[in-house]
């Protein structure tokens, strides 16, 4: 067993970076089982009390209960749900976090998937929506929702992120919430449905066509403008998430998805797709989606979800109970194609190592990263940096500071005084194992 | 010989399956619909002015639509409301003369930032009032834009908003843009 690691020896054979940080091979088990081979000395300070002995439970001694048609998580897991910003639904956006500190894997189950809705979730009647394709086409048509389930489908595997997630990370000083709070505008999904570019070959295309705006059907109107090569490269009408019918938070009946451009593109419950020659400029580009800089420019047409990762495992909230070795993971992904490499730090980027990608590494999708560690008990700083087979690199925190300023002073939580932000996040360690949110 | 096969497959086709057969290789269920009936859906505005509808408004006409239907949440005149029980952001003010502070999204108003009038317009019919969007007309539509252009000092206060004007409405930072990824834009 590997229970006693001899710091020396790590640093010798398996340590790969400063603080612990142990060469990704030992999360295989045989690499847990060589280092543990070598352990002789004093590593840890715990000593191990012998296991209860074991009885039979309730549960084993009497039937349970009868199926549900849909099953929920059990009781035991009901704090794994979203945050809720609008919980008494005041005339306002709502927003809802994914609980990523307490998930794992590359999927967002359906329930746990974030939402944002700017005017409530609709309850839709899929045999009343329409989706309505017209412009600068060669013939205006309408789709029903049972005649789009006729049409060949496609697959894959897509985050989708919201352009003002991690906006706390503006704040000069660091805010303290966990994985959840800074981050939780972010899920990935298996979305199916019909390629946008399978119904623009029915409708067909005029030439003068550059743009298309995409118009939901809930009270929001949500409208946003897309480059028509998006809807001819990778575009689809979404219909079912994870395998079942999308969520009404979701955009039930059908979606747009626009793989790797920010989340309020894609637009929901999607009922209007119109071709034209240039942008038009609604509310959401033209002013909640920009990106004011320090030079009194902004970007606008911002697009893409930049390369970006974060450690959800230890995080807030998930302290650490004694020295010893622990799995460090967390989520990385990027909106220009598959994520190449990341590397972990502990001791705040004064060194790092290679963590390991837990495969299928998947362009546009969460890539899960796993990172062997040994935690001596003395403090840490544990930080995540993400590559893109792009050449792209996630900018430490000071690096995009420095390009992308800073917010004055501090703002409540719940606020995006800022979009995109893409750079590390620091975890602080303290020597009782709590973790806070720092920037070292 | 090939051009006469296409010919009687075509025929075929039309026979069989009538109009959609045009298109044999698609599953083809999209139903055809006029620019008539397509139009109670067709509500983007273009920088332009494409999509204006007729009618018109004032501000002085706007001023009493905004206090009834709009002061509830943007507050009076349109200057912001108190932050909302929760201490979450409420709606933002829609008359400000705050200057722009650095990268803060707080400070960037419709009279500093946004690049076109149109937008406006726009958004108002499209989602607007947040309790019963879709139900002002077009010429209430047309008269709030011009109550908050004018409280903004971007038109003067008595200037008729309408297709033709609005689009000619100048917003100073017009051209404080740059699009992220100029390789993703559509070609000129």
């Amino acid at each position: 067993m590997a229970r006693f690691v001899k710091t020396g020896e790590l640093n010798r054979i398996e340590q790969v970076a400063g603080n612990g940080l142990l060469h990704r091979r030992a999360l295989l088990g045989r690499g847990i089982a060589f280092a543990g081979a070598l352990g002789t000395g004093v590593g840890l300070r715990v000593t191990k009390a012998a296991a209860e002995p074991l009885a039979e439970a309730p549960w084993g001694q009497e039937p349970g209960d009868p199926v549900p048609a849909y099953q929920t998580p059990s009781k035991f897991a009901k704090n794994v749900v979203r945050s809720l910003s609008n919980p008494n639904f005041e005339p306002r956006t709502s927003q809802s976090r994914a609980p990523h500190q307490l998930l794992d894997g590359m999927i967002t189950p359906n329930g746990l998937f974030f939402t944002i809705v700017h005017d409530g979730v609709p309850e839709i009647d899929p045999s009343v929506h329409r989706l309505l394709i017209h412009g600068l086409v060669k013939r205006p048509l309408i789709f029903s929702y049972e005649a789009l389930l006729r049409y060949p489908m496609t697959s894959r595997i897509a985050f989708i992120e919201c352009g003002g997630n991690s906006a706390g990370l503006f704040s000069p000083q660091p805010l303290q919430t966990d994985v959840q709070g800074l981050h939780g505008l972010v899920s990935c999904a298996e979305w199916t449905g019909v390629k946008l570019s399978t119904l623009l070959d029915e409708t067909g295309i005029d030439p003068k066509a550059k743009w298309f705006v995409a118009e939901g059907a809930d009270a929001a109107h949500v409208m946003r403008s897309v480059p028509l090569a998006k809807a001819l490269d990778d575009a689809v009408i979404v219909l079912y998430q994870n395998g079942e019918p999308l969520m009404p938070g979701n955009g039930y009946p059908m979606r747009l998805l626009l793989p790797g451009y920010e989340g309020n593109m894609n637009i929901k419950y999607v009922r209007r797709i119109k071709l034209l020659r240039e942008a038009a400029f609604s509310y959401w580009e033209a002013q909640v989606y920009t990106e004011p800089l320090p030079s009194g420019k902004a970007y606008q047409f911002y697009f893409v979800n930049e390369v970006k990762s974060f450690i959800t495992k230890p995080s807030p909230g998930l302290s650490l109970q004694q020295p010893g070795l622990y799995e460090i993971s967390g989520l990385a992904y990027s909106g220009k194609g598959r994520i190449s490499k990341v590397l972990v730090s502990a001791d705040g980027g004064q060194s790092w190592g290679e963590a390991a990608l837990q495969g299928p590494v998947l362009s546009m999708a969460f890539t899960r990263f796993r990172m062997p560690w040994q935690w001596n008990g003395g403090p840490a700083v544990l930080q995540s940096r993400a590559w893109d087979e792009d050449g792209n690199a996630q900018p430490t925190r000071a690096e995009f500071v420095a390009a992308r300023g800073e917010l004055p002073s501090v703002p409540p939580l719940l606020a995006f005084e800022n979009h995109h932000y893409n750079g590390v996040t620091s975890w602080a360690i303290d020597q009782k194992g709590q973790v806070k949110h720092a920037y070292p | 010989m090939r051009i006469h096969r296409i010919l009687v497959l075509s025929v075929l086709w039309t026979f069989s399956f009538g109009a959609g057969a045009a298109l044999a290789q698609g599953v083809n269920l999209g139903k055809p619909i006029t620019q008539a009936d397509l139009a109670p859906w067709d509500i983007d505005i273009e920088p332009s002015g494409a999509g204006l509808p007729a009618g018109s408004g004032t501000s002085d006409q706007g001023a009493s639509i905004f206090a009834d239907n709009c002061a509830a949440c943007h507050g009076d005149g349109g200057k912001g409301a108190a932050t909302t029980t929760s201490g979450a952001p409420a709606a933002p003010p829609v008359v400000s003369d705050v200057k722009r502070n650095g990268i803060d999204d707080t400070t960037l108003t419709i009279a500093n930032y946004w690049p076109y009038a149109t937008t406006l317009f726009d958004y108002i019919r499209r989602a607007m009032p947040w309790t019963s969007p879709r139900t002002l007309t077009d010429d209430q539509v047309y008269a709030l834009t011009a109550y908050i252009l004018a409280q903004n000092k971007l038109i003067d206060a008595k200037q008729v908003i309408n297709a033709q004007t609005l689009p000619k409405a100048q917003m100073p930072n017009r051209d404080g843009f740059t699009p992220r990824f100029p390789e993703r834009m559509p070609p000129g």
